[in-house]
């Protein structure tokens, strides 16, 4: 018999070429993505360096940070980016690298398109030079995320030193309580946790309430897992993900499905399989979310309030909550609920997948944006956005004053054009609230697609149950 | 790769916690500005103020810490996004060394790519560094030297008082030598042609795209 093993150790050990000691190891990468702002640059740097890709059929690509998303974009929309994404196209053609250009089917942000298009699947290994390639983990991939000498390493050799992290176990049980979404899950276990409090480790995602969650909840808990610093977090893939996964352009077919999917399920942790920490959560406990502060621990329930340094005894901590407060503009001890707002971002790899925009235009029907705040929403892919249509999901939108848009990164990252300007306070839907994320001097809160919508329409921070009725 | 072996320079603290990459460079400016020029970019939302002039409160534009070379940081140092140009600015600024209790995780694999050294020690340790780091800050000649000994894993202080410090063993050997790791990874083609060939038979789809 084996020795019980854990689903992350299942699919490490299936990709270790060789083994260095001190738990270091090359590892096989079974996917590479590339994007706008690193695709170029390396692409070049490698080619500058005297070495050619690998295996380009193993790599794709797809423009997604630097675009502007307003409608009817073309390549000059951002001038910042034309030369980045004229670069992105010289150099994939040249090294014969599938791109997911611009207003095609297949194009999105890089870990929402990635799952959709089934580039990426259970038990593989997929890198990206960026940090929330632990989305993938939603479907039970290893993910994560890499630095620029990283990505040059996986295009020239098609692997990767790692050292193994030391594995945690986080359990999700019952059943939330009504407008308690995956995001308010994950914000919560941050705020529980601390954004420290995943370092080191890859984090397994599991209990009642993950297994009761479509992939697209799932996604959205493991893109949060570098917020936790855990740059992998991943969801054992089950029958739930089998169907999420068939039928995919880029899925197995045929025969090579059910080959696929008899080893998928071997992809789960063993009874025994040992942790070096575990953690649970009790799902039926958990409000809905909204951070207060310029890290994602700094979350709140909606119906409580902002902290008061005067009360904390660590200095280091104290000292980090003013200053929080100050950059945001919040007294100690206001209630969050109330907070007036400028601004609603709804989209990203976090929350720009079509049951994120159904969950906000449902918020939305029939309601109008209040005055003074301009509300955004920003689909995640090109196929998330015709299916949104499809549906309608644009017209609620527009009818209540939202503004439609293309899909891309946007105000998630701000470095595209489209931000908060400074002093003007955001609800969004993204991962990051850190100082200037979203714009220099930009106010970030940090929820669901609910939440947001319900903000938007109240104009101030709102609790979703007050507004679903 | 810049190897680091054994490096003596001044020391500054910044204890602040959760320090992020955003704060360490800005997106726009890894996009638009070169690397070689980053260092004047890093630490930007704290370093000015919205005018662009200099903020003179923060720690590192204090006078005894302009030319600090080691940093002694907070917890969880370099968390956030993967932006490797977070290092290159932190190194363009000066900086050789962060002693922090714990670091993001892709930060710390990116210092090792810039023969910038993060070591990690307990937290009342980075705390006693960061106490003999402090100074007066309005004399530019009152700053600690550390010396940071790569190849016998020690720190020590201005005091004199040395702690030890440990780095596995691949990436110390890769600093130590200024190590090319796709040059030695290179040397394993035919094992990386035969994992490959095994894997199609055993998980073909992986290879059908
Ligand atoms: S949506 Fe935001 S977090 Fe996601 S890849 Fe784009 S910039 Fe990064």
């Amino acid at each position: 018999m084996n020795s019980p093993k854990t689903l992350f150790s299942k699919i490490w050990d299936e990709h270790v070429i060789a083994d260095l000691g001190d738990g270091l190891a090359l590892l096989h990468v079974d996917r590479h993505l590339l994007h706008d702002l690193n695709a170029m640059k390396s692409l070049k740097e490698l080619r500058e360096r005297g070495y050619a890709v690998r295996n380009p059929e193993l790599t794709a690509a797809t423009p997604d940070h630097g675009l502007s998303t307003q409608p009817g974009r073309t390549d000059l929309s951002n001038p910042a980016h034309t030369d980045l994404l004229k670069g992105l196209r010289s150099e994939t053609s040249a090294s014969g690298i599938r791109l997911y250009d611009i207003n095609q089917a297949g194009h999105g942000i890089v870990h929402v398109m990635a799952p959709e298009l089934g580039l990426t699947q259970p038990g593989c290994l997929v890198v990206c030079g960026d940090s929330h390639t632990c989305t993938h983990g939603g479907i039970g991939a290893l993910g994560f995320g890499l630095g620029r000498s990283e990505v040059i390493h996986v295009l020239a050799t098609q692997t990767l030193y790692q050292k193994k992290p030391r594995q945690m176990r986080i359990r999700f049980e019952g059943v939330p309580s009504r407008g308690v979404t995956p995001k308010d899950l994950i914000l919560h276990l941050i705020g529980t946790i601390g954004v420290a409090g995943g370092n080191g480790h890859a984090v397994e995602f599991a209990g009642s309430t993950i297994r009761a969650m479509p992939v697209e909840g799932r996604l959205t808990i493991c893109n949060l897992a570098v917020e936790l610093g855990a740059k992998i977090g991943m969801i054992a893939p089950d029958k739930t993900t089998f169907e999420y996964v068939a039928g995919r352009p880029l899925a197995p077919r045929g025969p090579e499905w059910d080959l696929a999917v008899d080893y998928w399920k071997t992809l789960s942790t063993d009874a025994d399989a040992a942790f070096d920490r575990e953690v649970e959560i009790d799902a039926t406990n958990v409000a809905p979310q909204v951070t207060w502060g310029t890290s994602p621990q700094d979350v709140i329930a909606i119906d409580g309030r902002v902290p008061d340094p005067a009360t904390v005894t660590d200095p280091d901590r104290r000292k980090a909550i003013a200053a929080a407060l100050d950059y945001m503009g919040l007294t100690p001890q206001q209630p969050i609920a109330g907070t007036p707002i400028d601004w609603v971002f709804i989209g990203s790899c976090t929350n720009g997948r079509l049951t994120d925009l159904r969950a906000a235009a449902s918020v939305a029907k029939d309601r109008k944006v209040a005055k003074d705040v301009r509300a955004w929403v920003v689909p995640g892919s090109q196929n998330v956005k015709t299916a949104a249509e499809a549906e309608g999901l644009d017209r609620i939108f527009v009818d209540a004053g939202f503004e439609w848009r293309e899909p891309g990164c946007s105000m998630c990252l701000a470095a595209n054009n489209e931000t908060i300007p400074r002093g003007q306070r955001s609800v969004s839907t993204t991962n990051r609230n850190f100082e200037g994320r979203q714009g220099p001097g930009a106010r970030t809160h940090l929820a669901s697609p609910a939440m947001a919508a319900a903000a938007a329409i109240a104009g101030c921070i709102t609790d979703i149950r007050e507004l679903q009725i | 790769m810049q190897k680091f072996t054994v490096h003596t320079g001044v020391a500054a603290p910044l204890l602040r916690p959760n320090v992020n990459t955003d704060v360490l460079v800005r997106i726009e400016r890894m996009i638009h500005v070169p690397r070689g020029q980053l260092g004047p970019h890093c630490f930007e939302a704290w370093r000015y103020r919205p005018d662009g002039s200099e903020d003179p409160e923060f720690v590192l534009n204090r006078p005894p810490y302009r030319k600090a070379t080691i940093l002694i940081a907070g917890d969880n140092f370099g968390c956030g996004s993967s932006r490797e140009p977070a290092v290159w600015a932190l190194s363009e600024m000066g900086y050789r060394c962060v002693i922090a209790p714990s670091f993001g995780d892709i930060f710390f694999n990116n210092c090792f790519q810039t023969g910038m050294l993060p070591i990690v020690l307990p937290a009342s340790v980075v705390s006693e560094l960061a106490t003999e780091a402090e100074c007066d800050l309005a004399d530019a000649s009152a700053s600690k030297q550390f010396t940071i000994d790569l190849v016998n894993q020690v720190i020590v202080t201005s005091e004199g008082r040395r702690v030890s410090f440990k780095i596995d063993g691949a990436k110390r050997r890769a600093l130590l030598e200024g190590l090319e790791e796709i040059q030695m990874t290179l040397t394993l083609a035919a094992e990386i042609a035969h994992f490959q060939e095994n894997d199609a038979k055993r998980r073909p789809w992986i290879y059908r795209f």
